[in-house]
């Protein structure tokens, strides 16, 4: 009786997420298999073939997978850290780490884009020390740095939170049992968190592979993703047919990646952001 | 007697500025059960952690088979602890869980699943190789996580209230498996615990703490007995504590009447207090009593009778097989080896605690 009652305290959500998520996605898969001529087909999704298209892809993957590593590879003695700290300590740290991202995405990548222009911030810190310029911007360096910079906290957060979790007495039960400090981290701590590394890895990975803004705005036009690809296609040679083809494409990666994601996580540590 | 195998001399800690213990001396025998009894906050976990090498003290030092060990890390002590929410690592099974210490160790594979089996009957969960911790009951991983630190065959068992987190008739039923479980293995166990049962169950010798300071350190019997002073006789059961007056050796004055006792040595006309126990009150008819009273509560406990009877202003806490209704006038009588005298409270953390415990 009072549970059909809270169910319709759902209906907003419902309604939104129809108009707003269901039917988008319908209309992405409508035009993704289908011509001009409304017509059903294939193409769309087979010209990811194309050596324009998979190079694309390729370079996608390749810089969101060195983007992903570099941010575990960063966080995950961050989280440590973290952890370590009494409670007043590592809020303050963490609000510091959070702050940026109050500030809106487009801004701060923008922001980037002058620290690293061949006149920016940096190369004149570093011509006025003599020091020779550094010639990153619209290079695939500048990209993974914008995505490094951009999605770390993704990465932070989960593998803190799963940090957070192990009990101290866990740690000191295998001290007390004769594990030194490196045994402790590939027995215990590294095994416990893998759940938050894999939803951080995920939650790095999937908007680092389907960005177009920061390769916009660091690449340049030199540098062109799979994001660009489809964003191109929908902006200027209006093929929405195609694009949507391409964007099944991708979102056939993200489910991969989504499916291993629920193997490992089955805690929900992800869902916890 | 045993020799010694731990003795803790002058140790000393404080967290934040707060001293936890205060300038602590103990010894611990070989082979001996012996349980560090007080209410929490009163030094007895730090105690235990010292021992386990996860605190370093501030001053003192830990000798350890005549061995200073103060500064040794955990992992380099030949102790093993029982943490009190078991500890059990959730991502491996529980052979493995038993395996830890032995595979850093690097032990043999044959020895190795020698050791899970021999550890898993010795704690009768034979069978239970492949399970994961996360599918057994608390009772389950607390066995588990005493087979995971006594296969290592540490000379001292550590043990954080391992019982604190199970419901009352299993944990009867542990501290039977405990005692077993030490004299088969032969080793020395440290238990922690605030329960005074458990700790007059199982021990050979009780450490009660109160506040960082040892209030008294001798065998169940001889606690319960002969409390030394009104912490230990409050927090080891129920007990009368009065203000008396030591007349002479052997005779004590009571709420104004005087009672033959056993103690001797405390002087003439000295105040003290008297610790009597609820049991040892005698009721009997108003006129065969010494003192004479109106019984004001009665609560039927099970095995016996719980009364309060109002006598000579103070309200006695009587435990009895007999049974006197509310309002039944009652003589109260006491027999001489059962008022024990003590000398009254030299600082708060000997006082009595006003506990609902």
């Amino acid at each position: 009786m009072n549970k059909t009652k809270y169910k319709l305290l759902g209906t907003p959500y419902f309604i939104w997420s129809a108009i707003f998520i269901v039917v988008p996605l319908g209309m992405v898969f409508y035009y993704g298999l289908t011509d001009r001529s409304g017509t059903f087909t294939l193409e769309n999704l087979i010209s990811v073939t194309t050596p324009e298209h998979s190079k694309a892809l390729g370079l996608a993957l390749l810089l969101s997978f060195a983007a992903t590593l570099i941010c575990l590879l960063l966080a995950y003695p961050l989280s440590m850290i973290l952890n370590g700290m009494k409670v007043n300590q590592h809020s303050f740290i963490v609000l510091i780490f959070i702050l940026p991202m109050w500030m809106n995405f487009l801004l701060r990548t923008m922001a980037w884009q002058t620290l690293l222009e061949k006149t920016g911030v940096i190369n004149s810190i570093l011509s006025f020390l003599g020091l020779p310029p550094l010639a990153i911007i619209n290079t695939p360096y500048a990209i993974i740095l914008g995505m490094v910079y951009n999605f770390l906290p993704f990465m932070v957060l989960p593998i803190y939170n799963s940090l957070s979790k192990i009990d101290p007495n866990v740690i000191h039960a295998a001290r007390d049992l004769g594990a030194g400090g490196l045994q402790v981290f590939f027995k215990i701590t590294l095994p416990l968190t893998v759940p938050g590394i894999i939803s951080g890895i995920t939650m790095v990975f999937i908007p680092a592979l389907t960005t177009f803004v920061i390769s916009n705005l660091l690449g340049g036009s030199k540098v062109l993703l799979i994001g660009n690809v489809v964003e191109q296609e929908f902006t200027q040679a209006s093929n929405w047919h195609l694009g949507s083809g391409l964007s099944i494409v991708l979102m056939l990666f993200i489910l991969v990646n989504m499916v291993i994601t629920a193997v490992f996580d089955r805690e929900g540590e992800g869902s916890v952001l | 007697m045993n020799r010694i195998l731990i003795d803790l001399q002058h140790i000393t800690k404080s967290f934040d500025g707060q001293m936890v213990l205060d300038d602590l001396n103990l010894y611990i025998r070989e082979n001996e059960f012996l349980t560090l009894l007080g209410p929490s906050g009163c030094g007895k976990t730090t105690t235990l952690r010292i021992l386990g090498g996860f605190e370093t003290p501030d001053q003192g030092k830990v000798i350890f088979d005549d061995r200073d060990i103060t500064n040794l890390p955990p992992n380099k002590r030949q102790l093993n602890t029982v943490f009190q929410k078991y500890a059990l690592f959730t991502h491996m099974t529980i052979a493995e869980n038993i395996a830890f210490g032995l595979k850093i160790r690097n032990k043999s594979k044959a020895y190795i699943e020698d050791k899970i089996k021999y550890a898993l009957k010795l704690v009768n969960l034979e069978g239970f190789e492949k399970r994961s911790p996360d599918s057994l009951s608390g009772g389950q991983q607390q066995r588990i996580a005493i087979a995971r630190a006594i296969v290592n065959e540490p000379k001292v068992l550590l043990l954080d209230e391992p019982l604190g987190a199970l419901d009352l008739k299993l944990r009867q039923d542990m501290q039977y498996e405990l005692i077993r479980l030490k004299n088969e293995l032969g080793i020395t166990f440290i238990y922690v615990t605030h329960d005074q049962e458990e700790a007059l169950t199982m021990s050979d010798t009780i450490v009660v703490m109160n506040q960082g300071y040892i209030q008294q350190i001798g065998s169940p019997e001889k606690i319960y007995n002969e409390p030394e002073n009104a912490f230990v006789a409050d927090f080891i059961g129920d007990s009368n504590i009065i203000g008396a007056t030591m007349i002479q050796d052997k005779l004590v004055e009571i709420l104004g009447i005087r009672f033959p006792c056993v103690d001797t040595g405390f002087g003439t006309d000295r105040p003290v207090d008297a610790v009597i126990r609820p049991e040892d009150v005698i009721l009997s008819s108003p006129d065969k009593g010494r003192m004479e009273g109106v019984v004001t509560h009665l609560i039927f406990k099970g095995v016996h009778y719980e009364m309060e009877v109002t006598a000579n202003g103070y309200e006695w806490l009587v435990h009895s097989t007999g049974m006197f209704p509310v309002g039944t006038r009652v003589g109260l009588d006491v027999d001489p080896f059962n008022i024990q005298i003590m000398n009254k409270p030299a600082s708060e953390d000997e006082e009595a605690v006003k506990t609902d415990e």
